[in-house]
């Protein structure tokens, strides 16, 4: 087991949110903050921060800023809800811009269609105000296990 | 093979220019080093905040989507004789292997297919050369999504 999955799953344990995000770099740098909602599902929010912008005459948020989000979103997901204890790897990662992000709060949450031996399919959806009205949908694959 | 020559040269290096100096990509210190014909390239040097997985090192996935959409971007201002404003519609990246840590991530970008409302493009990101790629990335642009002018008129 990696050093940094062994960190994660004692973190997930303790449900230490914050220190999860902080564990992951660019996680920290792009401001991700998570947490439970409700129904204990995981969920993950993005706080407008101006280093976040892409084009400053609408403003936007930048397009590959939101896919870092949600892929990085995708990735705590799915190692949050798996026993394993060797860390998911991105095979691919598939992302439709529905409308552009406004400077306000960005949310994800994941939701995982399949979980086989080796591969993962995991969908994100990311919305702002109104979660009937997402900003970004994505869906990503993660190999599971690496050949003996 | 000779590569056809940018539709505005001007504009292409302005587009480059202003594409990077958006704040994300100045957070992630991206650089335009310029094109050859109509493909542009950029570099984002490895750091240790832009990393994914702290014990490996390796870059976060998402590094590489923000060099692809932005590279591809200027990509399709290679084919504009005016400035536009575009949109990514969708994008998606094939992570063919690993990227090495410590190592700078370059990304090159071509537009294959200008039509008039969309455009088609596809990147590949390598650390020292597009024939050994770490990611490949294809993309659809919507064109002329805003009216909003991005650039001062007649600053290219």
């Amino acid at each position: 087991m990696s050093q940094f999955m062994e960190t994660f799953l004692a973190l997930r344990d303790e449900k230490r949110f914050a220190d999860i995000i902080a564990a992951v770099p660019y996680a920290r740098l792009m401001g991700v903050e998570c947490g439970e909602d409700e129904n204990g599902e995981l969920l993950f929010w993005l706080p407008f921060a101006e280093r976040n912008v892409g084009n400053t005459t609408l403003p936007a948020l930048h397009g590959g800023l939101i896919g870092g989000f949600l892929e990085n979103a995708a990735l705590l997901h799915l190692m949050w809800n798996r026993e394993s204890r060797e860390a998911p790897k991105i095979v691919d990662f598939s992302l439709d811009y529905l409308r552009s992000g406004k400077a306000t709060t960005l949310y994800a949450q994941c939701e995982i269609t399949k979980q086989g031996k080796r591969v993962a399919h995991v969908l994100i959806e990311a919305w702002q105000e109104d979660r009937r009205k997402p900003v970004a949908v994505a869906r990503a694959h993660f190999l599971l296990s690496t050949p003996s | 093979m000779t590569e056809q020559a940018p539709a505005n040269e001007k504009l292409l290096a302005t587009a480059g220019a202003l594409f990077v100096s958006f704040p994300h990509c100045v957070t992630l210190g991206m650089q335009y080093l310029g094109n050859v014909g109509r493909k542009p390239t950029l570099k984002v040097a490895w750091r240790d905040d832009l990393v994914g997985n702290p014990a490996s090192g390796v870059l976060h996935g998402g590094v590489i989507t923000s060099i692809v959409d932005t590279c591809s971007a200027i990509a399709v201002t290679a084919h504009m004789d005016e400035l536009e404003t575009i949109a990514t519609l969708d994008l998606r990246i094939d992570y063919l292997k690993a990227a090495t840590p410590g190592k700078a991530i370059y990304c090159t970008a071509e537009c294959y297919r200008l039509a008039s409302q969309i455009a088609f493009t596809r990147a590949v990101c390598y650390h020292d050369s597009p024939d050994d790629p770490i990611a490949h990335g294809v993309a659809t642009f919507m064109r002329d999504s805003n009216p909003k002018p991005m650039l001062a008129e007649g600053a290219a």
